[in-house]
């Protein structure tokens, strides 16, 4: 069994009087696409955003690549990257541009290489010098995730990376993550409201309620615990507080 | 044209006012300290209307400087809101940016950018008014370095104020600047101020350049003890402000209000 990249031990998360994450573990392994999903306000972006060091955590652990995120975050952050469909790249600078911006920040190597390689990766390479404003939201997806490959990252978080956009752009979307994946052996923490989508890119899932892990497993096995015949009958059930 | 349209919209601006401070304190903001600035120029000018030498050199000098120091705010206070307007903010933190690394950034925008406006500024007041900024001499580079830095403290605070209590105290980024213009005694004495206001003054890094300008332009003295003063207080304002910004940063991320802020 590899060693997990990232492993995340009794994580939690109070807001006030809310509870948003309450003592969450679980691991992500190398190669694996884990899979986030629960109603809105279970906790997925949350969690996301303590993996990378946006929100500190209340209590709880969180080791990426064996380091310990409050220590060695600078390090950590450096191998690790994230898209999200509610964060945008600098919409006043051209695609080009704002992708140099970011190879700079992680200081890539062989700068212009690597980003005209992403532009060609995900054709966006024939608008590299359009504004990111005037940018379709499938382009603009497709900038963000070609931004959050521009470290070469070796864990991903992708918070509902295609959400706003149309099934075809989705689906194009979905296949280009999967051979990412594939290509370059990437762990990736997904989020999605897409049920289908998430049965088709997880290779496990975790479902998150209220804040708490409520079933972990392969999509096939927790959708069998749960008696249903599809993520989306567990979804709804688990929205919709039926007994669990 | 219909009255319960035009009602609508004036409820929909009604409601921000109901319940956010800062857009209610710009209410009377503005108008106070047009009244401060205003009323101590007319009684500088009234007190000493018979010996002002030159005090058409005062204003245009004190202009150019003051205009100095708002732009080295705005570079920073304005560049960190194009970062959030562009919902670009939690991009650049998620990366190894570090918030020190980011505000001094910042810092280099700013000098950019009032490097280009002072000497835009320069230039036209010589032609125009035929006003040569350069007449404070020597003095003027240490003058200008105390003015940039207290730009540069305002900027960092405002920054951490929009951090923490988001969209509604944008305004700061344009306002917090002037609250210090009445005490910065930028177009009269510190003299002409109430006693009150002339012990802050004194606190007020700003204060002391303008007094010094003053000086130079009517004695050609070197106002030594003002620029120690200046430099004295902004290095330790600006210190606090690194501090406030990197307690106040830590606070944001465990209240959740970068992500906040920054979708």
């Amino acid at each position: 069994m590899f060693e997990p990249v990232v492993r995340v031990k009794e994580l939690t998360k109070v807001f006030k009087s809310l509870k948003a994450v309450d003592s969450v573990s679980f691991s992500i392994f190398p190669g694996e696409i884990l899979g986030l999903l629960g109603p809105n306000g279970a906790g997925k972006t949350t969690i996301i955003h303590m993996l990378i060091g946006l929100t500190t955590p209340t209590s709880g652990d969180i080791q990426v690549f064996g380091l310990d995120l409050r220590k060695r975050r600078k390090e950590i952050v450096q191998d690790v990257n994230f898209s999200s469909s509610y964060v945008s790249m600098p919409n006043s600078l051209s695609v080009k541009e704002s992708l140099k911006v970011f190879a700079r920040l992680y200081k890539t190597k062989n700068r212009e290489k690597k980003i005209q390689e992403l532009l060609e990766a995900f054709e966006i390479a024939g608008i590299e010098d359009k504004l990111v404003r005037n940018l379709s939201s499938g382009q603009q997806t497709r900038l963000n995730l070609a931004k959050a490959l521009i470290n070469d990252p070796k864990v991903l978080f992708l918070d509902e990376p295609t959400a706003s956009l149309d099934p075809d752009i989705a689906d194009k979307t979905r296949t280009l993550l999967k051979s990412i994946k594939k290509d370059r052996n990437i762990s990736i923490l997904y989020t999605s409201h897409n049920m289908k989508e998430m049965e088709e890119m997880s290779d496990r899932i975790i479902f998150l309620h209220k804040g708490q892990i409520i079933a972990e497993g392969q999509p096939r096995e927790v959708i069998r615990s749960f008696g249903r015949a599809n993520l989306e009958e567990v979804f709804l059930k688990v929205a919709r507080e039926e007994e669990i | 044209m219909r009255f319960h349209r035009i009602a609508a919209l004036f409820m929909r601006h009604m409601y921000l006012y109901r319940r956010s401070l800062p857009r209610l304190m710009e209410v009377v903001y503005w108008p106070l300290l047009d009244l401060l600035v205003w009323g101590f120029i007319t009684v500088y000018l009234a007190q000493y209307r018979q010996n002002l030498p030159g005090f058409v050199t005062f204003f245009i000098g004190a202009l150019i400087l003051w205009d100095i120091l708002f732009r080295s705010h705005q570079g920073i206070s304005v560049s960190f809101l194009e970062d959030v307007w562009a919902k670009n903010l939690l991009n650049l933190f998620a990366s190894p940016l570090s918030p020190a690394e980011y505000i001094f950034a910042l810092m280099l925008v700013s000098m950019v950018k009032l490097v280009t406006v002072a000497t835009i500024m320069a230039v036209l007041a010589w032609i125009i008014y035929s006003f040569n900024i350069f007449l404070l001499g020597v003095s003027l580079v240490p003058f200008v370095l105390n003015l940039i830095v207290m730009g540069w403290t305002i900027g960092i605070i405002t920054t951490a104020l929009i951090l923490r209590f988001g969209q509604e105290a944008e305004v700061l980024a344009w306002a917090l600047g002037f609250l210090f213009m009445p005490v910065s005694a930028v177009f009269y004495p510190v003299s002409v101020l109430p006693r009150f206001l002339q012990t802050i003054a004194h606190y007020v890094p700003a204060s002391h350049v303008f007094e010094g300008m003053r000086g130079v332009i009517s004695s050609g003295v070197f106002p030594l003890s003002q620029l120690m003063w200046s430099s004295g207080l902004n290095a330790i304002y600006i210190m606090a402000a690194f501090l406030f910004f990197r307690w106040n940063f830590n606070v944001v991320k465990r209240k959740g209000l970068l992500v906040r802020i920054g979708e």
